[in-house]
């Protein structure tokens, strides 16, 4: 999801924006098309639990009619996404055909491919930002999530996009326990390559699910992420932290779940999706291959025409703060066990913690991911085991 | 500054519009930021901000009172900043900027 300019602007015509975006746009505004399952690494809180390529993807002219659509429906541009997006074959033709067609691209990489060639390549194409997945400020702190060798890899792109002048490509990084505290170091890493910082909230989704205790911050160190931001309006967010607004002052940026009304997301098999943080098929809306395609998926869908509707508040009727945070994320709620009109599992002011309670002594099992792609054999980086050797908050 | 009535408004080559039913989106594919046009008849005033006619001009054409001119000139002087539109005053020069990538992404 994008920041967008508060314009300050003439009364609205009809109702307010927050509304409008509820009942839902004709068209996304902007959507995450996950190109591919297919990873060279195994990040223990993948959203989409890839490792292994889908024998049922997308061909290359079936992403070409996505993007066909795309350009007719005015969707001005798409994060790309994985997997790991460039060990499709056909990346670079996928991509040149979208900003061909005027559909933007933002694409999300661990970096492992850009080597000199690559970055000069991407250097060269207009509406299309790079963005390389790194979740610690060192090596230590984020090869104990993203894998081995991970660090260097994604250091080592930074290098060929700045050498092939690429200008300012984002660094992101998904905001764990054990990260927080690096947040300023890791502001200067992207500082020093003219980088912009990106900064977006963990979900327990896909392998997320598995990692989601050891790794999501504490309360505290959620206050001390949202006064970070509050002092950093130039820090994007992919408008994720919404839930923190509870503490005060609005973050910039929407403060809504977009899932199925302004965003939604395209898996590999072409799966729609309301969000790229539920892969699974209570919130699976249809397919890009159905036949009224993704405008039908999106216009008519009854997952889609359902989370349109006005909701019940449920639990947060009698919050104060339910007008900032919005009851917080769907997806968190889902894959922890909570109902959807329950408070987000991250709700700051708490009201969530009995609940949970209640869910560990029910000791019923929360939703699982539906799909994994997960390499088999291949053992995922052990958070449990990190001893990370920065100070801790 | 403020939006001078007689400057003409041209909406940026790399601005595309997309009609909505509160009004429009605006994204500056150049420096990719997203405005939200709140209103229809600012999506009026935008769609024929050809860089021939002033503000005055474009007011008039969409309809927009004396009374609710204020409002619709700060809304100018915001997408002037963010470089969705170019406001210029004839006979002076001014130099358009574009960034790379914009605090939108």
């Amino acid at each position: 999801m994008t920041a967008p300019q508060p314009t300050a602007q003439p009364p609205a015509a009809t109702r307010g924006l927050v509304d409008e975006f509820r009942l839902g746009l004709d068209a996304p505004i902007c959507l995450t098309w996950e190109l591919t399952y297919a990873c060279n690494l195994s990040c223990v809180h993948c959203l989409s639990s890839s490792g292994r390529r889908d024998p049922r993807e997308l061909t290359t002219e079936e992403c070409f009619a996505v993007v066909d659509e795309l350009e007719r429906l005015q969707v001005f541009y798409v994060n790309l996404g994985g997997g790991e997006p460039m060990m499709r074959a056909d990346f670079f033709e996928i991509v040149e055909y979208a900003v061909d067609h005027h559909v933007g691209v933002k694409f999300s990489t661990n970096g492992t491919y850009i080597d000199a060639e690559a970055a000069r390549r991407l250097a060269g194409m207009d509406y299309l930002d790079v963005q390389i997945s790194l979740d610690g400020a060192d090596a230590s702190v984020n090869d104990a999530v993203r894998g081995e060798g991970s660090y260097d890899a994604a250091i080592q792109a930074m290098e060929h996009l700045k050498a092939a002048d690429f200008g300012p490509f984002k660094i992101s990084l998904v905001v764990t326990r054990h990260n927080v505290d690096q947040l300023d170091e890791y502001k200067a890493l992207a500082d020093h390559y003219g980088a912009q910082l990106r900064v977006t909230r963990l979900r327990p989704s896909g392998r997320g699910a598995d990692s989601w205790d050891e790794l999501h911050p504490t309360q505290a160190q959620q206050r001390q992420l949202y006064y970070w931001l509050l002092d950093r309006p130039d820090v994007l967010t992919g408008d994720s932290f919404f839930h923190l607004s509870a503490l005060g002052d609005a973050l910039p940026g929407l403060n809504l779940c977009g899932a199925g009304r302004v965003v939604c997301l395209i898996d590999p098999v072409g799966d729609v999706y309301a969000c790229p943080f539920v892969i699974h098929d209570e919130f699976l809306a249809g397919n890009v291959r159905d036949a009224g395609g993704f405008t039908g998926v999106w216009r008519t869908s009854d997952l889609f025409t359902a989370l349109r509707e006005p909701e019940s508040e449920g639990a947060c009727t009698s919050c104060g703060a339910y007008d900032a945070c919005q009851g917080g994320c769907m997806a968190s709620k889902f894959f922890v066990g909570l109902e959807l009109t329950d408070p987000d599992p991250e709700c700051v002011l708490g009201n969530a913690e009995p609940l949970l309670a209640a869910v560990a002594a029910a000791g019923g099992p929360a939703p699982r991911p539906m799909q994994d792609h997960s390499r088999p054999g291949v053992p995922l980086p052990s958070p449990v085991t990190l001893k990370p050797t920065r100070r801790r908050g | 500054m403020t939006v001078p009535v007689d400057g003409v408004v041209a909406l940026d080559p790399q601005v595309a519009l997309r009609p909505e039913r509160f009004g429009a989106l605006a994204y500056h594919f150049g420096n990719r930021k997203l405005s939200f046009l709140k209103h229809p008849d600012l999506v009026a005033v935008l769609e024929a901000a050809d860089g021939t006619r002033t503000v005055a001009e474009l007011f008039a054409a969409a309809g927009i009172t004396e009374a609710r001119r204020p409002s619709f000139l700060a809304a100018l002087e915001t997408l002037e900043r963010s470089e969705m539109v170019r406001i210029t005053v004839p006979g002076t020069t001014q130099q358009a900027t574009t960034q790379k990538d914009g605090a939108a992404a």
